[in-house]
C-alpha cells in the first residue's frame, strides 16, 4: 500500500500522471530526477556522505543532476571545486581514506583523464595492496560517452578503460530505477565505483515502480537485468543504447524475430553468467555500444562466451556492434553515422540469423 | 652488565637547547628558537633515529642479497625529519608520504619486524606482503605512494576529513624535491588554501631528485615559498630539535583554523635514490662525506646530548646495542618468515563484499576473491 509517497519521489511528476499513476502506485521519473532522489536520500542518510566536483554546488549541476541539493545541504556537503580534476579526486580518494564516504562528479568522464591516475592507483588498487588495511568508498560518477554535436574530445566512452581494472567497480545505468538503485548501491558500496551516466539520458522519463520509490530501493551491482524475453537472438547492451536494442526488438518482433535484450546493468563486474544462460537459450549473440570496438566491452563479453560453456550453443559466431573506430566528428551527418543506428542492430541480428 | 654507575651520576632532567631560526615567507614571526629538551626525549629520539638508520642499513645488505627486490628507497640521513614531525604531532594527526617511506612507517607505529618482513615479501610483513617497500599502512598513516607527487591531494584530502569531522586534527603532507613541480601539487595548495584545509604540506628537500639536482629541476628552489599565498618556513632538517619545533608551530597554525602552512626540510640523503642507483654519478662522494661528517643528525643529537651531560657515551652504546639486536632479530624473523600463501593471491580485492570470481592466466583457471 503506498503510504504517502516522500517529497522526493513524485517530484518530477506533472500532477496528472502523477495522479493517474498513483492509482497504479506507479510514478513517471527522468533519469535525472531518479539521480538526484538517490543522492538526496543518501546524504540524508549517512552524514559522512559528501558531493564534490565543477558547478554541483551553486549551479545546481551542469547538467542539473544535484539541483537542489546545496540549497538543501549546504557548503559542507555539496562542494564546489575549481577546475583541477587531478587535485580535486586525489582529495576525494584522500577523504575516503580518512573515514569519509565521497561522491566525486566528473563533469564529462572525458574530464577523468587528468585525474585517472588517482582513480586507478590511489583509489583502486590500494585496499589490495594495503592487504586490507585501508578501504577507499569512493563513487566517481559523471556523464560517459557520446553527446549530441560535442565532438571528439568531448564523446570518448570510457566502459573498456575502467572496466580493465582489479579493485573497480564499473556500473552503467540505463533506466531511471537502475540509476536510482544503481547509485544507492554505488554510495553505500565500501570499494570504489565508477558510475557511468548518460548526459543523453537524464532527460528521458521511465516508470519507477513503487518499490523503487523506496528510500531504500537498491539494486545489486553486477547483474545484469532481462529488458525483454526473446528466443531468437540475445541482445547485451548496456546505458543508451539498451533503448536502440528494444525499438530495434520492437522492429523485429513484427517480422517474427524475438530478441532477447540483456541490459547489462554493471560493466565490471560483469555477469556473464546471464549473458550464458540466455545465449544457451537463444543460440545467437550480438553485443550493442557506443564505445569503439577494439579492446572494447563487447570484445571482453565475447572472449568470455568463447572461453565459457555457452559457446557450444552458437548457432553463429558471436558479433558486436561498436562505435566506428574514428575520433567523433562534429557534423551531423558524419555524427550520426559514428555510433550504432537501430538499422545497425537489426542488420547484424539478420546477419547473425541469416535471413 | 649493569651500568652500576648510572645510578649515581645525576643527568639534568633537561636542557635550554638553541636553534637555527627559519627563513619565513609571509610569516611575521616563525617558531622560536629557543626549545627545551628532556633527557627522556633526547634519549628517545635518538633511540629512534638510530633504529631507523640501522634498519635502512641492514634493508641495503639484504637488498645486495637479493632477498629484497623490486623498489627500495632508502631514507638514512633524513632521520631527523621524520622523528622531528612526529615529536611535533600527535598520534591521532594523520600523515601521509611519498615512496621514501621505511622511516615514517616506524614513527606511525609499525614494528620493525613488520617492516622488514613486508621488504622481503613475507606474510608477516605489515601489508602480509602485498605492498612490499612503498606500500605500507598504519593508523592514520596513508603510506607509501609510488606515484610521484599523487600522495598531495592524498592528504589534502585528509585535511579535509579532518576539518569535516571536527577533531581538531591535522594531517601532514610530505613530497619531494623532485615532486615539487607536479601540477597535482598546486592544485592541492589551491584548494586547502581557498578552504583553508588543515593540511601542513612538507618539502623534503635532499638536493636531488633521483639523479637531478633541484639546480637543474626547478627554476625556484625556494620550496618554502613555492606555495605563493600559503606562509612557508624553510627548516634545518638535520636536526630534530628544529624540526620539531617547526612542526608544533605548523600545527598550531593549521589547528587555529588559519588554513594550510608550508615547510621545507633542508634534509639529505646518503644512499642514492633507490638501491639501483649508486649515488655518486650526479654527486661526489667527498659531497656525502662532509654532511656525514659534519651534519648527521643521530651524531649531532648525541654530542649535544654528551656534552650537554644528558647521557653518558656508556648509556649510548648500550642503546646502539639494544638497537643492533633489535634490527638482527627483524631481519631473522623477516628472512625466515614464510611467503604469503597461494590462497591471498587474490583477497582483498573489495572490502565487506561477497565472494567473487577471479579469471587466472588461463580460463579453466578460476580463484576466488575474499575480502
Amino acid at each position: 500500500m503506498n503510504t504517502s509517497p516522500s517529497e522526493n519521489s513524485c517530484e518530477s511528476c506533472p500532477l496528472v500522471v502523477c495522479l493517474v499513476s498513483r492509482l497504479a502506485f506507479e510514478c513517471t521519473v527522468t533519469v535525472r530526477d531518479a539521480l538526484n532522489q538517490a543522492l538526496d536520500e543518501e546524504l540524508e542518510r549517512d552524514e559522512r556522505v559528501f558531493l564534490l566536483g565543477e558547478e554541483v554546488a551553486q549551479y545546481d549541476g551542469a547538467y542539473k543532476v544535484s539541483r537542489g541539493l546545496w540549497k538543501k545541504y549546504g557548503d559542507k556537503r555539496i562542494i564546489d571545486t575549481p577546475i583541477t580534476e587531478m587535485g580535486f579526486a586525489g582529495i576525494a580518494v584522500g577523504a575516503a581514506m580518512a573515514g569519509l564516504r565521497p561522491i566525486c562528479e566528473f563533469m564529462t568522464f572525458n574530464f577523468s583523464m587528468q585525474a585517472i591516475d588517482q582513480v586507478i592507483n590511489s583509489a583502486a588498487k590500494t585496499y589490495y595492496m594495503s592487504a586490507g588495511l585501508q578501504p577507499v568508498p569512493i563513487v566517481f560518477r559523471g556523464p560517459n560517452g557520446a553527446s549530441a554535436g560535442v565532438a571528439a574530445q568531448h564523446s570518448q566512452c570510457f566502459a573498456a578503460w575502467y572496466g580493465h581494472c582489479p579493485g573497480l567497480k564499473v556500473v552503467s545505468p540505463w533506466s531511471a530505477e537502475d540509476a536510482k538503485g544503481l547509485l544507492k548501491s554505488a554510495i553505500r558500496d565500501d570499494n570504489p565505483v565508477v558510475f557511468l551516466e548518460n548526459e543523453l539520458m537524464y532527460g528521458v522519463p521511465f516508470e519507477m515502480s513503487e518499490e523503487a520509490q523506496s528510500k531504500d530501493f537498491l539494486l545489486p551491482i553486477g547483474k545484469a537485468k532481462i529488458e525483454r524475453q526473446g528466443n531468437h537472438v540475445t541482445l547485451v547492451s548496456h546505458s543508451r543504447m539498451v533503448s536502440l536494442c528494444l525499438d530495434a526488438a520492437a522492429v523485429l518482433a513484427k517480422e517474427g524475430i524475438e530478441c532477447e535484450v540483456i541490459n547489462m546493468r554493471t560493466i565490471r563486474p560483469l555477469d556473464a553468467e546471464a549473458i550464458e544462460t540466455s545465449v544457451m537459450k537463444t543460440n545467437h549473440l550480438i553485443t550493442v555500444e557506443g564505445g569503439w570496438p577494439q579492446f572494447g566491452v563487447g570484445a571482453e563479453i565475447l572472449a568470455r562466451i568463447m572461453e565459457g560453456p555457452a559457446f557450444n550453443f552458437l548457432d553463429a559466431p558471436a558479433v558486436r556492434v561498436t562505435g566506428v573506430d574514428i575520433p567523433m566528428p562534429y557534423a551531423k551527418i558524419l555524427e550520426d553515422n559514428s555510433i550504432p543506428q537501430i538499422k545497425d542492430i537489426i542488420f547484424s541480428v539478420k546477419k547473425t540469423l541469416n535471413v | 652488565m649493569v651500568n652500576i654507575f648510572a645510578y649515581f651520576i645525576r643527568y639534568p632532567n633537561s636542557v635550554r637547547s638553541k636553534i637555527l631560526g627559519c627563513d619565513l615567507h609571509r610569516l611575521d614571526e616563525g617558531p622560536s628558537v629557543q626549545t627545551v629538551l628532556t633527557r627522556e626525549d633526547g634519549l628517545r629520539y635518538y633511540r629512534t633515529m638510530q633504529t631507523m638508520r640501522r634498519m635502512e642499513l641492514k634493508a641495503d645488505q639484504l637488498y645486495k642479497q637479493k632477498i629484497i627486490r623490486g623498489f627500495c628507497h632508502l631514507y638514512d640521513g633524513q632521520e631527523a625529519c621524520a622523528v622531528g614531525i612526529e615529536a611535533g604531532i600527535s598520534p591521532t594527526d594523520h600523515l601521509i608520504t611519498a615512496y621514501r617511506s621505511h622511516g615514517y612507517t616506524y614513527t606511525r607505529g609499525v614494528s620493525v619486524k613488520e617492516i622488514m618482513a613486508e621488504l622481503t615479501g613475507r606474510s608477516g610483513g605489515v601489508a602480509k606482503g602485498k605492498g612490499g617497500s612503498m606500500h605500507m599502512y598504519a593508523k592514520n598513516f596513508y603510506g607509501g605512494n609510488g606515484i610521484v607527487g599523487a600522495q598531495v591531494p592524498l592528504g589534502a584530502g585528509v585535511a579535509l576529513a579532518c576539518q569535516y569531522q571536527g577533531k581538531n586534527e591535522v594531517c601532514v603532507t610530505l613530497y619531494g624535491d623532485g615532486a615539487a613541480n607536479q601540477g597535482q601539487i598546486f592544485e592541492s595548495f589551491n584548494m586547502a588554501a581557498l578552504w583553508k584545509l588543515p593540511c601542513i604540506f612538507i618539502c623534503e628537500n635532499n638536493k636531488y631528485g633521483m639523479g637531478t639536482s633541484v639546480e637543474r629541476a626547478s627554476a625556484s628552489t625556494d620550496y618554502y615559498k613555492r606555495g605563493d599565498y600559503i606562509p612557508g618556513l624553510r627548516v634545518d632538517g638535520m636536526d630534530v630539535l628544529s624540526v620539531r619545533e617547526a612542526t608544533r608551530f605548523a600545527a598550531d597554525y593549521c589547528r587555529s583554523g588559519k588554513g594550510p602552512i608550508l615547510m621545507e626540510l633542508q634534509t639529505y640523503r646518503y644512499h642514492g635514490h633507490s638501491m639501483s642507483d649508486p649515488g655518486v654519478s650526479y654527486r661526489t662522494r667527498e659531497e656525502i662525506q662532509e654532511i656525514r661528517s659534519k651534519s648527521d643528525p643521530i651524531t649531532m643529537l648525541k654530542d649535544c646530548m654528551i656534552s650537554r651531560n644528558m647521557a653518558s657515551l656508556e648509556e649510548i652504546k648500550d642503546i646502539d646495542a639494544t638497537v643492533r639486536k633489535e634490527i638482527e632479530e627483524a631481519a631473522q624473523f623477516a628472512t625466515s618468515d614464510p611467503e604469503p600463501p597461494l590462497e591471498d593471491l587474490c583477497k582483498h580485492i573489495f572490502y565487506n563484499d561477497a565472494p567473487l570470481e577471479v579469471r587466472g592466466t588461463h580460463p579453466w583457471m578460476r580463484l576466488k576473491s575474499i575480502s
